[in-house]
């Protein structure tokens, strides 16, 4: 039986191009430019200077504090600078900048691409491995994963979900990895399942991808109390309350976290990237990136070092269509448009989006005329349109008592507005302004 | 890079609804109701509706060129929705005049006044249905007798009476004042649920057809233009509430109260200086459904958005309210029907709806 959350969620058409392409790997670009701020939380601080020469997978970053990530050197090269950069809407953040020279990995590292099953390490060293070596959350949210991977003293996790729906339309990076790194991904699990000491594992994918179930059902079975849940396809169903109300039927409490419900999620890409780390020794620094768009040429799946600027993807997917006129680093929901094609790719970077400049405008905004589709299409059981009036007009008291910090910024509501309201815009200026008030108040 | 591209927040896509295309679809699935006013009304129902709409766009256009001078909306098709509701409201035959005086109360007064589409409290064309029924009672309540292309398109004055009768409900309301039973009154008649099925009957132009409203309410729910809460609740709760004073009607039975009792218009006072109940007949519920606009008031005009609230429990509160009152006006009340009543009413309602009664959140602790 497919399973699926009740509460609002829409279905954007799906536009998975790129589902059948596989996982394609690159020549190396000649500079790469390291953000390091990649992760949520606190950024990194460089631990390399200008001029210093670095092997693949050595730390050029190290990590400030518990909610904060190493960052490894993506190539090997000498560095050429540390400067600020543009992220990806054009803020100046540091960065590494390093000019790229062969291709020489730093000795530890497992080069080769046999399974490995044994796991040696214990609870308390898989944590630590993993905060060392950089893995945050694939996903996009980019929460450090050895935080997650802390279950809080008093709390017990009794599942580990795997996330693997990918409800984000266009996007198949996820798709892609789990077709060709099954067996990976399912010793990923053993592994996470020892880290916080669960023995239920369950891998939510949408029935969009019957392959991936398929491969992940047949490599799973090897695996005691790992199981595959197929879901109804439903945006935002990747959103890790919505996954865990859909395979579960449990609701993480209005400003909880997923412990508080005894489950902890992980995407499949921060699984296999858990693989890669504690049995092949490799530091996060390469990951899958769909690129693509309706007008792009060979829209793919590309694995792809951190640091690449997009502008070199885009050209091995055949090019920039002519009439481009918004790329969006993400998915089409979520997913942030990007200043230009220079900005590099981070670690929460799932895929690179062209479109066309017909469908990059918005429509003309036009009177609410309280349809109440919003409230229908919220699946945090919030009210959109009265956020979105209480934000325009900096109504924060009563915003916060009609819960928009809830809000996931999903963009249900807006996607589906029939008069073009810039709802999430003014719920997000609500939900900014309400943080700071609460922020002081402690 | 040389191009321009553009940023800006997510989402990136949207669904393509639109304001108009969801007017579209409600006009569109009005049109299985006019097609069948036609059919029994002839020519003249055309014209009505012709006049009604023209005459909203018009003032609606007016309004907000001269007026108001905001930008001019009246492509977004929600007048034409108005106009084609407020001639649904009005009995065929009735002079261009009131139905134009009809049409600037709606759109003027009901729409415009208070903002215009998405700001008015009350449903337009109910205001300006209630507006003409108040202030020309005789021409709001004869209905012409239908002659399919043969119906006169306007009746003058001094042929009210010869070409015009009453509704169902005002047929019955009349009939249980003399005292006989329905069964009786239906056969004197000639009615038949038949008729009251396929539009065979006295009425506006566009509630006489239950089969053809469904059919429009059918195209609103594939269409997800509305949803089912609240025409299902208007019509449950009146199937219910006149099911229970049917079957345990007051027939038969006797109270008697204290004269400081409360009044309704079914007690008498006795020379007892009591109150007695008067033996009482009650149409059965499928009656109750199927005649006095209550399908076009549920599926029309009851969901019309701004005026309802914004849950799908406001909606079925907003629901239930319109059932009782619409029950409560035509059993106890003065006027044979209610609905337009009770929607307005509810519609007063809708703000404190939407204050308290909030969609369940998720994660609620």
């Amino acid at each position: 039986m497919l399973k699926t959350f009740k509460t609002g969620g829409v279905h954007p058409p799906e536009n998975k191009l790129s589902s059948k392409a596989g996982i394609a790997s690159l020549p190396l670009p000649k500079t790469v430019v390291i953000p390091l701020s990649q992760h949520l939380g606190v950024p990194s601080k460089a631990i390399v200077c200008k001029g210093d020469i670095v092997k693949t997978g050595q730390l050029i970053a190290q990590s400030e504090g518990f909610v904060s990530a190493n960052i490894h050197s993506p190539v090997s090269g000498v560095v050429t600078k540390i400067d600020k950069t543009p992220d990806t809407g054009g803020y100046k953040k540091d960065a590494i900048f390093i000019d790229v020279q062969g291709d020489e990995w730093i000795e530890t590292i497992d080069r080769s691409t046999e399974l490995n099953k044994t796991i040696n390490l214990t609870q308390g060293e898989i944590v630590k491995k993993i905060a060392e070596f950089g893995i945050v959350g694939l996903g996009g949210a980019t929460f450090p994963a050895h935080v997650k991977a802390s279950v809080p003293k008093g709390k017990t996790a009794e599942y580990l979900i795997i996330n693997g729906v990918e409800c984000e339309p266009y996007l198949t990076s996820d798709h892609a990895l789990m077709l060709e790194k099954a067996e990976e991904i399912c010793v990923g699990i053993e592994i996470m399942k020892k880290a916080i000491g669960v023995s239920k594992a369950i891998i939510g994918i949408e029935n969009n991808k019957p392959d991936a179930i398929d491969t992940m059902k047949r490599a799973s079975t090897g695996y005691q109390g790992t199981s595959v849940q197929a879901l109804k396809v439903k945006y935002p169903q990747g959103g890790e309350k919505q996954l865990i109300k859909a395979i579960l039927n449990r609701e993480v409490p209005s400003g909880g976290l997923p412990i508080d419900i005894g489950a902890v999620v992980f995407n499949v890409g921060s699984i296999f990237a858990v693989y890669e780390a504690i049995q092949k020794n490799k530091p996060l620094f390469e990951r899958v990136v769909t690129v693509t768009g309706k007008e792009i040429a060979k829209p793919s799946n590309f694995k792809v070092r951190i640091g690449t600027p997009i502008s070199y993807l885009i050209d091995l997917a055949g090019g920039m269509p002519e009439n481009t006129g918004k790329i969006i680093y993400g998915g089409p929901m979520m997913g942030k448009a990007a200043i230009n094609t220079e900005i590099p790719v981070v670690k929460g970077c799932s895929g690179i989006l062209l479109v066309s400049s017909g469908e990059s405008c918005r429509k003309a905004i036009e009177p609410c005329m309280r349809c109440s589709k919003c409230v229908s299409a919220c699946p945090m059981g919030l009210e959109p349109y009265l956020l979105a009036v209480l934000g325009e007009k900096s109504m924060f008291d009563r915003l916060e008592a009609e819960k928009v910090m809830d809000c996931i910024e999903c963009g249900s509501c807006s996607y589906t507005c029939p008069s073009g309201r810039p709802l999430l815009d003014y719920i997000r200026y609500g939900k900014t302004n309400v943080g700071k008030i609460i922020r002081a108040r402690k | 890079m040389d191009k321009l591209i553009t940023v800006s927040p997510s989402p990136h896509v949207h669904s393509g609804q639109s304001v108009s295309k969801l007017m579209y679809w409600v006009i569109i699935a009005m049109l299985p109701a006019f097609a069948v006013s036609v059919y029994f009304f002839g020519i003249g129902a055309i014209y009505l509706t012709l006049l009604s709409v023209a005459s909203c766009v018009f003032f609606e256009y007016i309004i907000q060129k001269y007026l108001l001078k905001t930008p001019v909306r009246t492509s977004d098709g929600s007048a034409i929705v108005t106009g084609m509701l407020l001639a649904f409201n009005l009995p065929s035959g009735l002079p261009p005049f009131i139905v134009i005086v009809g049409a600037l109360v709606a759109i003027g007064i009901g729409k415009m006044t208070f903002g215009g589409l998405g700001n008015n409290p009350f449903n337009p064309a109910l205001v300006g249905r209630v507006f003409l029924l108040l202030s020309f009672p005789t021409r709001m309540t004869k209905y012409p007798v239908a002659e399919g292309f043969g119906t006169p398109m306007i009746i003058p004055s001094e042929a009210l009476d010869a070409s015009t009768g009453a509704t169902p409900l005002g047929i019955i309301k009349e009939g249980i004042k003399s005292g006989d039973g329905i069964g009786q009154i239906l056969q004197s008649e000639g009615l038949s649920y038949t008729d009251l099925f396929t539009g065979n009957i006295g009425g506006s132009l566009g509630e006489i057809a239950a089969s053809a409203l469904l059919i429009g309410f059918a195209i609103l729910l594939i269409k997800k233009v509305i949803t089912w809460h609240i025409p299902v609740s208007v019509m449950g709760t009146v199937l219910i509430f006149t099911g229970i004073l049917w079957l345990f009607g007051f027939e038969g039975h006797q109270i008697v109260l204290d004269r400081t009792g409360i009044s309704l218009p079914l007690l008498q006072y006795t020379d007892k200086n009591t109150l007695e109940l008067v033996p009482f007949h009650m149409a059965d519920p499928l009656f109750h459904l199927l005649t006095g606009g209550l399908i076009l008031g549920a599926v029309f005009m009851a969901t019309d958005y701004v005026t309802s609230p914004m849950t799908s429990k406001g909606q079925l509160i907003f629901g239930v309210g319109i059932g009782i009152i619409t029950v409560l006006i035509r059993v106890f009340g003065a006027y044979p029907e209610g609905v337009s009543f009770a929607i307005l009413i509810m519609n007063g309602f809708t703000p404190l709806i939407n204050r308290y009664v909030k969609p369940r959140r998720f994660g609620k602790i």
